[in-house]
């Protein structure tokens, strides 16, 4: 047993109780520390990691509720490695803005930053089921103040409405978790949430069919995905931009990542079942988000539709159940993460530039003044609409090759999700950038905070897209285990 | 003539195990000195030594529990009328801190001063004791006796408040309700008794496993069903809840608290210890029907919470579905059951107290009372009473972290592994619905306009109430926000460590052998 990751994990929330009782102005400095602290032992994990070995490393195993079965189990393999990094690296660049940005009650809004960074680590670090929940659900709740408290607009309604779809989508999920507990439990053995021991005992079909739809809700409503997207616009709407970033870049990838981690390994017959409809519902979330972001004038509802595109991507590459697709899924999880965050601080940028409108039709023209801000700007359009050379394109061409596979048809619908994507985006980059200049617009260069936490993103995306190799070594070990008793039961059904 | 008076009347006492017996008889005895005492002139007294001897007694009790705890032991005391063992016991612990947290509340109340010092708190104490005989009974007679040395008290209790009309309003239909509650609840144990021939809780278990007595007797179903009603009125089970909300609403807050936590604590300790283990046997004929009821509770609380304003309404809604959550533990009739129930009971006390004490604190001083509005932004103002609020109403929704979730957490495992999938999926549904009247509660606290600057907060206007409560004295309830945060601060703390809660589960599950 190692304490390398629970250091990680509650680093953040010990640095927002610290900043808590400090004087107001330096609870923001000690949650940045705290973030930069997380970045930094994710870089080392990142170096340390073992690209060949199957398994969990760093793994941390302890009994916490004996009664109910939860341990505390984290553990880092490929699939999570790199969401780790995702976290760290979008909590580093919100935090930074956010420090440099007054707010009312700082203590309290940073605590919840932190608060928020330990919730979604717990989530992809752990190796429990129960204990993956648990971080689930706590996510929200920072989330839901953050939203409610700092937010803009209809912020409570908003707020309210988010919470109330996504727990209700894990609450269900928690049945469903507990009834896969009681039912998986041989007679006279002890009851275990470790999704090892899940995996192992395995339920029986009819069983696997219910509980892996409840599973599947909850995480369709974190993605979001089709049909239960409806909390979105709302939501998008009414945060702050930080909060936003995050929440469209990494608690976006939790429900996702649960499929890997949790659907596909320890119910692989009832993911076969579902497969079909998971992957017409993806696909439907490509078309759908795509055309929704291209109709919308708001800058923030563009995206947060785009999202919903890109993450029916990476739901096609999952349930492809594919080796190609499932890689590329987990590499697009992170794509899209990495372009998220500076697309939405730029985002936050051209609102502050324009009087805090948002809306496409009073912006334009921004690109005069500020060549780097535009750009930054076209080096993230580029990259969201998986131009070749940037790595979205290596993530979406591999998701597609996955479906193209066995699932020809799905895939060539889903590939006018890419030529959409190029439609929406380049849209709004024009509208933004280029065109007159709106009413209220004040062309000026990009702030220097800004630029800190922006640019170091983009290289990295633009780096990613000249060496994918980097990450797609280091998760294939994982990716394939994760899909690889789906897989087999696809073969077999196929064959009868 | 003079040799029957010289001879004294053989009568054969009954053995007492007084080990056994003494918290019952402190409660007695404390209750007994509370009213004399109250009964002398000084301020002091009545003000000062009344309510601190209430709470020597009341930890006396509790310490004398803890002696005579002893995980699996059973020991019928007074000739089987009452059994002493770590089901009663563990649920008596919650009622000692249920009576503790009312004498912290009523300190600076107006009830107690209206209606005597010593009065209020005696009758608090004799409810006490009516609730501990009620969790210890084991026949029919003791169960009844417990019941109604729990309401008598409470009938009288809200309506303590003298002046204020909704509180007599509040004690005049308890009084109703309740009194139509026991006497179905007599007419259901009439019906057991006469189908099983047996007063006593194991004599009932043994008639209905053997061959005379069918499960579908339909003497012993009426019964069953009849006594179930009964008790469906004390525990505020839908469709027999619609006292609660009113009751809740006009009982002075402190009473509020302990009935809320207390009465729906005794309420499950006669529900676990008539069905789970004198009817037992019959739970195939039960379990539906209860599970029914419990489904229906859940919907129909978390619903009828939705439309509240007032607070003391909307925690009075909160309580009937969560009593629905609780009622799941009965219906599988398992020891998982069991323990599960007795877990909830204990977070339910957690969460539930310290909700109530915040709003025993808002209502003294703010203009809106006990409405919504008391809270508006309390997070700025006043963040000590702000942050149990909040950890209080997202524990009662089930949010990790919190001993809520894990209660919960609990039941439904409980309620799977008893077959009951179903059940545990509307536990869920109704925690779902739920959130939309907790979460307006923690918004109301933490986000309210502040767009608008705040420089300084503005001076509360106090409604003085009974030519008493200057603003100083209004302000100034330590003793509120202490049970407040002290009881958030458990509620966290068992959310993260839940291990010393579930080992007192545990024990509470080797009460009842037998079971599933």
């Amino acid at each position: 047993m190692t304490i390398h990751l629970s250091i990680v994990l509650f680093l953040p929330l010990a640095t927002g109780l610290i900043g808590a009782v400090l004087p107001r102005g330096l609870a923001r400095w000690a949650v940045l520390a705290g973030t930069v602290a997380v970045l930094a032992y994710a870089i080392v994990l990142l170096a340390d990691f073992d690209s060949g070995a199957g398994g969990l490393q760093y793994a941390t195993d302890d009994e916490w509720i004996a009664e109910l079965g939860i341990r505390y189990q984290l553990g880092i393999d490929g699939l999570n490695l790199f969401m780790v990094v995702l976290t760290a690296v979008a909590w580093v660049a919100c935090t930074l803005v956010a420090a440099f940005t007054e707010h009312d009650r700082p203590k309290l809004f940073f605590f919840n930053l932190a608060l928020g960074e330990t919730a979604v680590l717990g989530a992809f670090l752990a190796q429990d089921l129960a204990l993956f929940i648990i971080f689930f659900d706590l996510m929200l709740v920072p989330f839901y103040f953050m939203i409610g408290g700092w937010g803009t607009g209809d912020r409570v309604r908003a707020t309210t409405k988010f919470v109330i779809y996504t727990l209700a989508g894990s609450l269900l999920m928690l049945a469903a978790a507990i009834a896969l507990g009681v039912l998986s439990t041989p007679d006279g053995g002890e009851i275990s949430f470790s999704l090892a021991v899940l995996e192992q005992r395995g339920v029986s079909e009819g069983t696997q069919h219910w509980i892996v739809l409840l599973f599947a809700i909850a995480f369709f409503v974190k993605a979001p995905l089709f049909p239960l997207h409806g909390w979105v616009p709302e939501t998008y709407r009414a945060s702050p931009i930080v909060t936003i970033a995050l929440l469209s870049a990494v608690l976006s990838k939790v429900g996702v990542y649960g499929f890997l981690r949790i659907v596909l390994p320890v119910m692989p017959e009832g993911s076969q079942h579902w497969q079909e409809l998971f992957i017409v519902l993806a696909v439907f979330s490509i078309l759908y988000g795509s055309v929704l972001a291209f109709s919308q004038d708001n800058v923030r509802l563009v995206i947060a539709y785009s999202s919903i595109a890109q993450l029916g991507f990476v739901v096609l590459g999952i349930f492809a159940l594919d080796d190609r697709g499932a890689q590329g899924a987990v590499f697009q999880m992170l794509n899209h993460g990495l372009v998220v965050v500076p697309l939405f601080l730029v985002i936050g940028v051209i609102a502050a530039r324009a009087g805090g409108r948002e809306s496409l039709s009073e912006l334009g023209g921004m690109a005069f003044r500020a060549p780097v801000l535009a750009t930054l700007f076209l080096i993230l359009t580029f990259a969201t609409l998986a131009m070749p050379g940037s790595a979205n394109f290596v993530g979406e061409i591999l998701i597609l090759f996955g479906a193209f596979g066995d699932k020809l048809v799905y895939g060539l619908v889903a590939s006018l999700g890419v030529v959409l994507a190029a439609v929406y985006m380049i849209r709004v980059f024009q509208r933004t950038m280029h065109n007159r200049a709106g009413p209220a617009v004040e062309s000026r260069e990009i702030d220097a905070l800004n630029l800190a936490a922006v640019a170091p993103l983009v290289a990295v995306v633009v780096a990613l897209g000249l060496y994918p190799n980097f990450v797609l070594q280091r998760t294939e070990t994982s990716t394939t285990a994760a899909i690889d008793q789906a897989r087999g039961v696809a073969q077999e059904v196929a064959a009868r | 003539m003079i040799d029957l008076l010289a001879q004294p009347a053989q009568v054969e006492a009954p053995e007492i195990d007084y080990e056994a017996f003494s918290p019952l008889l402190a409660l007695v005895g404390g209750s007994i000195v509370v009213l004399m005492v109250g009964l002398l002139r000084p301020r002091f007294v009545r003000h000062v030594l009344v309510p601190a001897l209430t709470a020597v007694t009341l930890l006396v009790a509790m310490g004398l529990t803890i002696w005579v705890w002893d995980p699996g032991d059973q020991r019928p005391i007074i000739e089987g009328a009452l059994t002493v063992d770590t089901l009663s016991l563990g649920l008596s612990m919650l009622f000692y801190v249920a009576g503790l947290v009312c004498v912290a509340l009523s300190v600076r109340a107006i009830a107690p001063r209206e209606a005597g010092h010593g009065e209020y708190h005696a009758l608090l104490l004799g409810s006490i004791t009516g609730m501990v005989v009620l969790a210890q009974s084991s026949d029919l007679i003791t169960l009844f006796v417990g019941i109604e040395l729990l309401s008598i008290p409470l009938y009288v209790l809200c309506a303590t408040d003298l002046r204020r009309a909704t509180s007599l309003e509040s004690g005049l239909k308890y009084l109703v309700i309740g009194s139509v509650g026991s006497a179905t609840l007599l007419y259901g144990l009439a019906l057991v008794y006469g189908a099983s021939g047996a007063m006593q809780f194991d004599a009932i278990a043994a008639a209905i496993g053997s061959d005379e007595l069918s499960v579908t007797d339909p003497l012993l179903l009426t019964g069953i069903g009849l006594a179930a009603v009964g008790l469906a009125f004390k525990a505020s089970v839908a469709p027999f809840h619609q006292w609660t909300p009113d009751v809740y609403q006009g009982a002075p807050t402190a009473i509020t608290t302990f009935m809320a936590v207390a009465t729906k604590a005794a309420a499950f300790a006669i529900f676990l210890r008539l069905f789970d283990h004198a009817l037992g046997e019959a739970q195939p004929d039960w379990g539906p029907a209860l599970a029914a009821l419990a489904a229906v509770t859940i919907v129909v609380g978390n619903v009828g919470a939705i439309a509240q304003r007032s607070l003391k309404r909307l925690l009075a809604w909160s309580s009937v579905a969560q009593a629905g959550y609780l009622l799941a533990g009965v219906v599988v009739g398992t020891t998982l059951g069991l323990q599960a129930t007795a877990f909830y009971l204990a977070v339910y006390l957690l969460m539930n107290v310290a909700a109530f004490a915040v709003v025993v604190a808002r209502e003294r001083v703010s203009e809106h009372g006990d409405d919504l509005l008391s809270l508006d932004n309390l997070g700025r103002s006043e963040p000590w009473l702000a942050w149990p609020m909040t950890i209080a109403m997202l524990s009662l929704a089930g949010i990790p972290a919190t001993a809520g979730f894990m209660g919960k957490f609990y039941l439904i495992d409980a309620s799977v592994a008893g077959d009951y999938t179903w059940l545990g999926i509307v536990i869920v549904v109704g925690s779902v619905i739920s959130l939309a009247y907790y979460l307006r509660v923690v918004a109301v606290m933490w986000m309210g306009g502040y767009e608008i600057e705040w420089p300084t907060l503005p001076r509360r206007r106090v409604k003085p109430v009974a030519g008493w409560s200057p603003e100083a004295e209004a302000r100034a309830q330590p003793e509120v926000a202490v049970v407040a945060v002290l009881f958030a601060a458990a509620t966290i703390a068992f959310g993260l460590w839940p291990e010393p809660l579930f080992d007192a589960a545990r024990d509470v599950g080797t009460a009842l052998a037998g079971l599933g």
